[in-house]
C-alpha cells in the first residue's frame, strides 16, 4: 500500500507550482468547505485538539492547545489575527520552501481553516525577503482566492469574512521567533517580547494573535476534512501525522521527504538520502536544524518523533538533519554555527549579545590552533550560563548552546587534539 | 522638546543625489499605510519601497520617509539598521548573497567565497570598483540539499561549483 502523504500530494517532480484549477481538481478546498458554515469554530478546535497535531516550526507545541488560549466570542470583540511564519531561516532547514513554492493553495486553505477556528479577520503570511518566487506565487494564489470567493467578505456565503496578505520581510533570523516576528510586522526592530502576555491574548497591535509555522498550517484542512483519527493513524509512534524530513551534508542524495512521523532515523538517512557519500563516514548529526543537540550513529535506530528525540537528549526541531562526516572538523562545525547565532542575536539582552561572540571567539581560537586547556572550562561555563532558559530574553542563545554542549560531549577528543597540537587536525580551516 | 525633525538634524547627511520622495514612492507607501493602525507601522515596507527605486536608503531618503511616517529619523534609522537587507550604504547593481550557514559550510562555501573574492577583488561587505557587485553573507537560504548556494539579485543558484561560478560572473573581474 502506498503511503498517505497529504502535504506533498501536489508536489511535482519538477517542483512547478500547482495553480487553483489543478489544486481544486485534486480535491483542494474541500476542507475549507467542510468547515465554514458546516462546523462551528469550537468544533474545528476540538478536531485539531483531538488530532494531536504539534507545531512543525521547531518547538512542537500542541497546536490545538495554542489556539485554545485565544479569547472567543464576547470575550474578544474586535480584530484577531492569524500569522503564518514563513520566515524559514534555521540553519540546515529547507522544508517550508518546498510547500510554499510547490503548493501555495494548500497553505492558504490551511490558513483559512485556522483563521476560521480562532475567528481571525485578518491573516498575514510573514515570508523571508529572499523567497521572492514563493511570495509572488502566494500573492497570485491569494488574488485567485479573492476572485473565487474563498477570501474576502462572506466566504462561501457565510457570515465569516477573512482578508489575507503577504508581508515580505527584510532579513534577520530572529524574526522567526514569534514575538519578534510580531514586532517586525508592526514596523519595529525585531526584538522578542517578554511572555506573558502571550500573543494569543496580546499580539499584533495588542490584539489576540496566533503565529503558526507553514508546515503546521498546511495540515489543518486535511485534518478537518478527514478527521482526527485519520491524522493520528498516519504516525508510526505516539506522535500524529506526517512530517517533512530533510537531510543535508555529505550524503548521496540530500533532500526533503514527507514521511510518517516517527520514521526511524536510519531509514531517512540510509534509504531516502542514500547513505553517506563514498569515502565519508557518519560521525554525528543535528536532528532538526542548527539549534539542536548532536546525536551519533548509536541513535540511528531511534524513531524521529518529538518524544524519542527528546529522551535521547536532543530535539526533533524542524526535522531537517545536518550530517557531520568524518572529514569535517566538529570544532569548525560548531564554530560556524556559533558565528551564525552571534551575528543573528538581536542585541537586546547581554548574555546573548556579548556571550555568543565570546563563545565564537573561544571556538575560533581553538580551531585556529591558539586554544588553551582552560578554554574547555570557559566553554562549559558559557554553556551552563547562556544555555539555561531564563538567563536570556528568548530561546536564541540557549539554542545556540545546544550543538556546542553536545559536541563537547561526543567529540571532546577533537577539541583536545586542536589544543594539544596547536592546530586543526582536519587541516587549515575545517571543511574541504 | 525634541521633535522628529530636530532629531533628524543629528544624523549627518550621506546623499544619494536625490531629494524628496517621488510621487510613485509616496503612492506605494500610502497604499501600505491604508492597511495598518498607525503610520510608522509601515516603516520596513517604506524603506523597502524606496530601496527598490534607488538601490539603497540614503540619509536624505531616510529623513524624507521619517517625515512622511511622522516618526523621528533616529527611530527609523534604528529600524533600518536592524535589518540586514535594508542597505544604508550604496550597493552595486547586483547584490550577491552568499550563504555561509552550516550545510553550505560543509560543502565548501569558504572556498566559494575565496573564489568570488579573487575573481571580483572584493571581500564581504564590499562593492566592486565598477559598481556591478556587492558581496554579502546571508542566513541559511533554505536550499541545503543543493549546497553550496548563493543568490545574485533575486535569482537563487544551487550546487555552485568553481565552474558554474565562473559562468555566473562571466564578464566581470579578470574577463573584462
Amino acid at each position: 500500500m502506498s503511503l498517505d502523504l497529504p502535504l506533498t500530494r501536489n508536489v511535482r517532480a519538477d517542483r512547478s507550482p500547482t495553480d487553483l484549477k489543478a489544486y481544486e481538481a485534486n480535491g483542494g478546498y474541500r476542507g475549507m468547505k467542510a468547515a465554514i458554515g458546516k462546523l462551528s469554530p469550537a468544533d474545528c478546535l476540538q478536531i485539531i485538539k483531538d488530532s494531536n497535531l504539534r507545531g512543525r516550526g521547531g518547538a512542537g507545541f500542541p497546536t490545538g492547545m495554542k489556539w485554545s488560549f485565544v479569547p472567543m466570542d464576547d470575550a474578544s470583540p474586535g480584530h484577531k489575527y492569524l500569522i503564518c511564519n514563513a520566515d524559514e531561516m534555521e540553519p540546515g532547514t529547507f522544508k517550508d520552501r518546498l510547500l510554499l513554492e510547490c503548493d501555495p493553495h494548500q497553505l492558504i486553505e490551511g490558513m483559512i481553516c485556522a483563521a476560521y477556528t480562532i475567528q481571525a479577520d485578518l491573516a498575514y503570511i510573514f515570508i523571508r525577503a529572499e523567497y521572492h518566487k514563493a511570495a509572488e506565487l502566494l500573492r497570485e494564489a491569494i488574488a485567485a482566492c479573492y476572485e473565487r470567493g474563498y477570501l474576502g467578505n462572506n466566504i462561501l456565503g457565510s457570515d465569516y469574512s477573512l482578508q489575507m496578505q503577504v508581508h515580505s520581510s527584510a532579513g534577520r533570523y530572529i524574526c522567526g521567533e514569534e514575538t519578534a516576528l510580531i514586532s517586525s510586522l508592526e514596523g519595529k526592530r525585531a526584538n522578542p517580547r517578554a511572555k506573558p502576555p502571550f500573543p494569543q491574548v496580546s499580539g499584533l497591535w495588542g490584539r489576540p494573535t496566533i503565529v503558526n509555522n507553514v508546515e503546521t498550517l498546511c495540515n489543518i484542512h486535511h485534518i478537518i476534512e478527514r478527521g482526527a483519527d485519520w491524522f493520528q493513524g498516519l504516525g508510526l509512534t505516539e506522535d500524529a501525522g506526517t512530517k517533512l524530513y530533510g537531510v543535508s551534508g555529505r550524503v548521496k542524495r540530500p533532500g526533503c521527504w514527507e514521511l510518517p512521523i516517527g520514521t526511524p532515523i536510519r531509514e531517512i538517512i540510509e534509504r531516502h538520502a542514500g547513505g553517506m557519500e563514498d569515502g565519508y563516514r557518519l560521525r554525528g548529526f543535528l536532528p532538526g536544524g542548527g539549534s539542536t543537540d548532536f546525536l551519533t550513529p548509536e541513535h540511528l535506530d531511534l524513531a524521529m518523533d518529538y518524544g524519542t528525540i527528546g529522551k535521547a537528549g536532543s530535539r526533533m526541531g524542524t526535522g531537517t538533519m545536518i550530517i557531520l562526516d568524518d572529514k569535517t572538523c566538529p570544532v569548525g562545525f560548531v564554530k560556524n554555527l556559533m558565528e551564525f547565532f552571534a551575528r543573528e542575536s538581536c542585541g537586546f539582552c547581554t548574555p546573548c549579545r556579548d556571550g555568543l561572540p565570546w563563545s565564537a571567539q573561544v571556538l575560533d581560537d581553538i580551531e585556529g590552533g591558539r586554544g588553551r586547556p582552560e578554554d574547555m572550562d570557559t566553554l562549559a561555563r558559557q554553556v551552563e550560563f547562556i544555555g539555561a532558559i531564563g538567563n536570556t530574553h528568548c530561546a536564541l542563545a540557549p539554542g545556540a548552546m545546544e550543538p556546542l554542549q553536545s559536541a563537547m560531549k561526543y567529540f571532546r577528543e577533537d577539541f583536545e587534539r586542536h589544543i594539544s597540537g596547536s592546530a586543526c587536525p582536519f587541516c587549515d580551516g575545517g571543511a574541504h | 522638546m525634541l521633535t522628529g525633525d530636530c532629531m533628524s538634524e543629528l544624523i549627518p547627511v550621506v546623499s544619494d543625489g536625490e531629494t524628496a520622495l517621488s510621487a510613485a514612492e509616496i503612492a506605494l507607501i500610502d497604499a501600505e499605510i491604508a492597511h495598518v493602525p498607525y503610520r510608522s507601522a509601515v516603516a520596513i515596507d517604506a524603506l523597502k519601497i524606496v530601496q527598490a527605486q534607488r538601490g539603497w536608503v540614503s540619509d536624505e531618503s531616510l529623513r524624507a520617509i521619517a517625515r512622511h511616517l511622522r516618526m523621528s529619523a533616529a527611530e527609523l534609522d534604528g529600524v533600518a539598521t536592524f535589518y540586514n537587507l535594508i542597505f544604508r550604504r550604496p550597493v552595486g547593481e547586483q547584490v550577491i548573497l552568499l550563504c555561509n550557514s552550516i550545510s553550505c559550510w560543509i560543502k565548501g562555501c569558504d572556498t566559494l567565497q575565496a573564489q568570488i573574492s579573487e575573481r571580483l577583488g572584493i571581500g564581504l561587505g564590499e562593492t566592486t570598483a565598477d559598481n556591478r557587485y556587492t558581496l554579502l553573507p546571508v542566513t541559511c537560504l533554505g536550499a541545503c540539499d543543493k549546497a553550496p548556494v548563493l543568490m545574485v539579485g533575486e535569482e537563487l543558484h544551487e550546487d555552485v561549483s568553481a565552474q558554474s561560478l565562473r559562468e555566473l560572473l562571466a564578464g566581470s573581474g579578470d574577463d573584462r
